[in-house]
């Protein structure tokens, strides 16, 4: 379980990534934080013909920036650093939960923010998130660049809107506003594991009531979103939500069978997952 | 530079180490066989059972999972470095030997490493939280309870060794006096 | 020395090399060495009609490829039958390298030896294998049919052996039972999964002839004596070492894997050291599991819950071949009985060849499923008639006063199963009490009342260990006072430099750190077996006694002529020899070994006082070396038992099933055991734990997800779950000792006790949390999904 042979490339500025990229599109992969690429050079399930490796990229933020609406993650903001930010904590809530559930300490300290969105994983938690707070990506190219919406990201398993001489320069994810409120759920077989099904859910002031996003991760090529409509908060402890919660889960989730659960128990979980989690979001708001 | 080595330079337990690799070569391969660390082991490589964790700059991580070429300027500690010089274990070693904490030895190097940023506040973790803690980390042969009992029980073994050292240069005083 | 060593939690002499990274497993050694690697079959079943490895073999870097076209003589053969068995039909091993055919995924086709393994890996990749599919038998039950597809072309079915035995009257039993019940219990492949992997390193010396090899094995000896033999040597040129193995499980016994000999020949043909380390994905397909079997069981019972008759008939899944012969069907029919006294008993099981991996004992070896079976059977009749599950179990234990007790079938190594000694009721006594049964019985009543799925699972179990034929010792005294002791069984863990050490010390008087034990090194003591089957500690443990034993008679007659005193008056103790009563006049071991190899060549002030002493010693005899003794304190002994020794436990489980996820939570593990003497129970009780941890797993955790072309789908880590420290509980362990009569130091195996009642405690404890039985292991949160929402499936 070695490596495939490569040409390594170690660009020192965004604008040499953009140059190789064009140069070498389709046939390079870009390493970050490596810990789902690597794994995958060495199982040999990808040989790219190129590695541009951006550990070396000059003048990078190893901290997320907080700005005015968003709050943004350069290439090379780690996990680790993600999960220790105040920031993070304040401001993306629902990121500083989800990131207990991404993998290992050991994984979280080289693993990158940008890397698990470009990665594309319909199983991780990080797009999951993304997918319910509405972020952005920003992709870059000699052509320039151009931001995409969270809704828009994901294609398929592993698949993303990046075209061939792209790279994901920055993830953004908007900062929490008020009375919002957010909850991630999950079942794993082993701590730390992909998810068998989970869910990110952020739940919104409306009205007199609140709606909620719930983002599932695991039961789909990509995140798969179900949206509860506003209604007054005392709503979602009631048995009767259980129930409707069911229904939008049948409805709207058509989640494939796996080695580890069929659709059906994916499903079943989905609901659980998603009751536990719209009401612990909505506790946590505030209607207006 | 398909195949073509370039020269890296690493800080391995605090001392400077310029290696020649090729791009492709992992980092816990160059640890072993090309600077001679053999403490570091490898099980899987494919960064879940954590027997390759090191620290590289500080922080545990898989040198399965990170090729040598990217880790470039970095400081990497393994698990050659935590023992003083004259042997003495480190305290977290000992509690292992004390505690049972490893039975084939194969997987111990990466739960010390794992275990390395955090010992002194285990104590005070509840056994969820320390398990949570080293969760990533495979051992086969203990069933964990060893390992658990050992990084928690690490600072006590540190304070213990400071009473005997104080204690030994308090009796020292007195016979000097 | 006053305080014994023997049952003292001494910490381990090995722990300091292991901690600073100074262990040495095989991959530590040549780091010059060639790499090599393996293509292995990605078929279940299939014809080569041709392999072309020119691409590889003109990669730079690449020094060799070699298909079974390169290989002759003896090598050119199916590699042997480890275990033959008269009761084998067609037993078939696999070759070193794959000649016409491929039996399952995994079998190496050809091997590149190159400059490092990423060449090698990369030259693999370039050698072109044409295959033409054949039918694959990929289910164990299906391939059991008359008309399934057969795993060897050469074969008109899968059946490679049947045994089957009875004693007393089954069917007349049966026909007079008050209840009859029949049931079905399967359970799947499992694996040993160490953390480290296999791996080899040979070097061939082509001047000398000699080849030194490292190899990641539980049996060096055994190797050694293969591979002389595969190359016309003198066994003295070939020698093996089992350096620091990083786990094993019983997987790493099997000799010959065709890696083992590959590696070598590579070595002589290229004249250069060659290195071989199965990576993990090798691990999954290449190193052999076990477990797989279907029981259908017929029990007669009487109203009391006697079990009057037991008819068992099963087959196991050998893999694609069966270089380990019957072994692990014979062990489960063998301890099927357990603790229990069932009069009329019979078994028949057929040995299956399926496309996949072959079979070898992995921990416990036959006995998880033994158990599993009996254990079901327990808890299914005590529901049936509505009796309590510990008191079934009570009604039906063997005696402490029946001891030896015949069980009236045959035992894997040919003899008659005789369990040596045992107190079951008490063990399950000791568990009740720790476990407080009364409380938990009200616990569970009130869960219910909640809704809450709460369950307790109880399992008992014999572990037959400690098997011949034998073990050795070689002990020296070394002149600084020092010893060491040298036994032909590796390591992997089991604390082999601590424990034999007490024994050493308690006999010498010298303290455990001081005494190094040198494990599996075919240099230092070429006779001896393997460390497996739990058998270490009782039949190396008894050789090093015996050893110890002899080396103080030595030491003895040496300080009796030096300071002429009777040996009846001479006490060992603080490395020391002195004169009972007079603790002052007395003579360093280092000394006595020093005296007794009479030559002027040794350093220090203990070396000029030896001399003195040496020559009042001599003084009395006609010569330097009087005649009858030889020079230097060392002896070498053998232990060979008469039979096995039978350990005993009972494990519960208290568990509670989570109606959101259908994930199990294990609440609380009990323990107790009973292994005999123990000599350290720290390490006895890590044993165990360890052993539980993969009983877990295996019963909960880890499943292999073959498909319908045998083709293994979840071989990675990321899927096949191997518990974290998040998943096993920590124990509660309790101990009694009932010594063995059978060997000197009363003890018995430890090993695989852990693991045995795994699958049975966890099926128990969700058949009791969930009201349904639960007869096919192992389990998964899916599994309980399905069978709490049987109307959701789908």
């Amino acid at each position: 379980m070695k490596p495939p042979r490569f040409e390594y490339h170690r660009p020192s500025s965004r604008d040499e990534v953009a140059a190789l990229l064009a140069q070498h599109g389709d046939e390079s992969k870009i390493l970050a934080g490596g810990q789902s690429l690597v794994p995958m050079l060495n199982f040999r399930l990808a040989h790219p013909d190129h590695l541009v490796d951006i550990n070396h990229l000059e003048g990078e933020a190893s901290e997320p920036e907080l700005g005015d609406r968003w709050v943004t993650f350069g290439p090379l903001v780690r996990h680790v650093a993600a999960e220790r930010s105040l920031v993070v904590e304040e401001e993306v809530p629902l990121l500083f939960e989800a990131l207990r559930f991404v993998a290992h300490p050991a994984i979280r300290t080289r693993g990158t923010i940008v890397g698990s969105i470009a990665h594309s994983d319909p199983a991780a938690e990080i797009p999951a998130v993304l997918t319910a707070l509405g972020g952005e990506i920003v992709a870059r190219s000699a052509r320039g660049e151009r931001t995409i919406h969270s809704d828009d990201c994901f294609v398929g398993p592993l698949i993303n809107a990046l075209k061939h001489d792209e790279w994901m320069e920055a993830v953004r994810f908007p900062r929490r506003a008020e009375g919002e409120g957010f909850a991630f759920e999950e079942f794993s077989r082993r701590s730390g594991d992909y998810a068998l099904c989970g869910v990110a859910a952020a739940a919104r002031p409306s009205g007199s009531g609140m709606n909620v996003t719930l983002a599932y991760l695991g039961v789909g090529v990509t995140p798969q979103t179900i949206e509860v409509s506003a209604r007054p908060v005392s709503e979602y402890q009631h048995p009767s939500f259980f129930g409707e919660l069911e229904g939008l889960v049948h409805a709207e989730l058509r989640p494939y069978d796996d080695i580890h659960a069929t659709g059906a128990y994916k499903r079943f979980l989905a609901v659980r997952l998603g009751v536990k989690a719209a009401r612990r979001a909505v506790s946590m708001g505030e209607p207006a | 530079m398909t195949g073509d080595k370039m020269r890296i330079s690493l800080t391995v337990n605090g001392e400077t180490r310029e290696v020649d690799v090729e791009p492709r070569w992992l980092l816990s391969d160059v640890l072993r066989h090309e600077l001679g660390l053999t403490g570091t082991h490898v099980g899987c490589e494919h960064g879940v059972c954590g027997c390759c964790t090191v620290l590289i700059d500080g922080g545990p991580a898989r040198s399965c999972l990170a090729l040598a070429v990217s880790v470039d300027g970095a400081e990497i500690t393994t698990v050659e470095s935590l023992a003083a010089e004259d042997g003495q274990l480190h305290p977290l070693q000992e509690s292992f030997q004390k505690h049972h904490g490893l039975q084939c030895g194969f997987c111990t190097p990466g739960f010390l490493m794992t275990a390395m940023p955090f010992w002194e506040n285990a104590e005070d973790m509840s056994d969820d939280e320390l398990r949570k803690e080293i969760s990533g980390q495979l051992c086969r042969c203990t069933g964990y309870s060893g390992i658990l009992a050992s990084i928690h029980g690490a600072a006590a073994v540190a304070r213990e060794r400071e009473r005997s050292d104080s204690s030994r240069r308090i009796a020292e005083q007195d016979v000097d006096q | 020395m006053t305080t014994k060593m023997f049952g003292a939690p001494v910490q381990r002499n090995e722990d300091p090399r292991f901690l600073t990274g100074k262990g040495r497993y095989v991959d530590d050694f040549e780091s010059g060495a060639y790499g090599a690697a393996f293509l292995r079959s990605d078929f279940g079943h299939a014809k080569i009609l041709e392999i072309d490895v020119a691409a590889a073999l003109a990669l730079d870097g690449v020094y060799g490829v070699y298909t079974h076209a390169d290989l002759e003589g003896v090598l050119s053969e199916p590699l042997p039958l480890l275990i033959p068995n008269p009761n084998l039909f067609a037993p078939r091993t696999q070759y070193a390298l794959a000649k016409e055919e491929v039996c399952y995924v995994g079998e190496v086709v050809a091997m590149v030896v190159a400059k490092d393994r990423y060449i090698a890996e990369d030259a693999a990749g370039m050698i072109f294998v044409d295959y033409e599919p054949l039918p694959v038998a990929s289910d164990l039950e299906g391939a059991s049919q008359v008309g399934a597809p057969v795993a060897h072309s050469d074969m008109d079915d899968n059946v490679n052996g049947r045994v089957a035995e009875e004693k007393g009257d089954v069917d007349g039993a049966i026909s007079a039972a008050t209840h009859v019940f029949e049931w079905r219990f399967e359970i799947e492949r499992a694996a040993a999964m160490p953390m480290e992997t296999r791996g080899v390193v040979a070097d061939y010396d082509t001047r000398t002839e000699s080849l030194l090899m490292y190899d990641s094995t539980q049996a060096p000896t055994g190797v050694r004596g293969g591979l002389a033999q595969l190359f016309g040597l003198d066994p003295d040129n070939v020698h093996v070492v089992a350096p620091d193995v990083g786990g094993g499980f019983g997987m790493k016994v099997i000799q010959f894997y065709p890696e083992e000999v590959m590696v070598a020949w590579a070595s002589r043909k290229l004249g250069h050291v060659v290195k071989w380390i199965e990576d993990r994905r090798e691990d999954f397909v290449g190193s052999n599991h076990e477990r797989g079997q279907v029981h259908h069981v017929k029990v007669g019972a009487d109203d009391e819950g006697h079990i009057l008759a037991m008819d068992v008939k099963f087959i196991n899944d050998a893999g694609a071949y069966c270089s380990y012969g019957l072994i692990i069907p014979i062990v489960t029919a063998a301890q099927m009985q357990g603790p229990y006294k069932i009069k009329n008993f019979r078994y028949e099981f057929r040995n299956i060849f399926t496309n996949k991996v072959p079979t070898s004992p992995y921990r416990g070896a036959g006995r998880p499923q033994a158990v599993y079976v009996m254990e079901r059977v327990m808890d299914r009749v005590a529901g049936e008639l509505g009796i309590d599950r510990t008191e079934i179990r009570r009604r039906n234990f063997i005696g402490p006063d029946e001891f030896p007790y015949e069980v009236g079938v045959m035992w894997q190594d040919g003899g008659n199963v005789v369990y040596d000694s045992g107190d079951y009721e008490k063990g399950l006594d000791v568990l009740l009490e720790a476990l407080d049964y009364p409380a938990f019985l009200a616990d569970q009543k009130k869960a219910r009342e909640e809704g809450r799925l709460l369950g307790l699972g109880i399992g008992c179990y014999v572990e037959g260990t400690g098997i011949g034929p034998y073990e050795g010792a070689l002990i020296k005294i070394l002149n600084d006072g020092s010893v060491t002791v040298a036994i032909a069984v590796g390591t992997q863990g089991q604390g082999h430099e601590t424990v034999f050490a007490q024994i050493v010390s308690d006999e010498l008087g010298v303290p455990v750190d001081r005494i190094k034990i040198v494990s599996g090194d075919t240099r230092r003591l070429g006779y001896g077996v393997g460390t497996f089957a739990s058998r270490s500690a009782v039949v190396a443990g008894n050789a090093v006694l015996k050893a110890a034993q002899t080396v103080k008679r030595k030491a003895a007659e040496v300080a009796s002529r030096s300071l002429e005193v009777s040996v009846e008056d001479l006490v060992f103790a603080d490395g020391r020899v002195h004169v009972e009563g007079a603790p002052d006049v007395g003579v360093p071991l280092g000394q006595l070994a020093i005296i007794s190899n009479p030559l002027r060549y040794a350093f220090g002030k203990d070396s000029e006082e030896a001399v003195l002493l040496a020559q009042r010693a001599y003084a009395g005899s006609d010569r330097p070396l009087p005649e009858g003794t030889s020079p230097g304190l060392e002896a070498t002994e053998f232990f060979s038992p008469k039979a096995g020794v039978f350990a005993f436990g009972t494990h519960a489980a208290v568990v509670e099933i989570d109606r959101d996820t259908c994930n199990l939570k294990i609440l609380r593990y009990v323990v107790h055991h009973d292994c005999g003497k123990v000599i350290n129970p720290m390490i006895v009780d890590g044993q165990v734990q360890g052993g539980v941890a993969q009983g877990i797993g295996g019963a909960f955790y880890e499943k292999f997800e073959y498909d319908e072309e045998a083709q293994l789908t979840n071989a990675t880590f990321m899927d096949f779950l191997i518990p974290y420290a998040t998943e096993i509980p920590t124990l509660e362990l309790h101990h009694t000792e009932t010594p063995s009569p059978l060997n000197p130091l009363g003890i018995k195996g430890v090993g695989e006790a852990g693991t045995i009642p795994g699958a049975a405690v966890i099926a128990n404890a969700v058949s009791d949390a969930l009201g349904q039985p639960v007869d096919k292991m192992p389990l998964s949160p899916l599994i309980l999904f399905e069978m709490m929402h049987p109307s959701l499936d789908g």
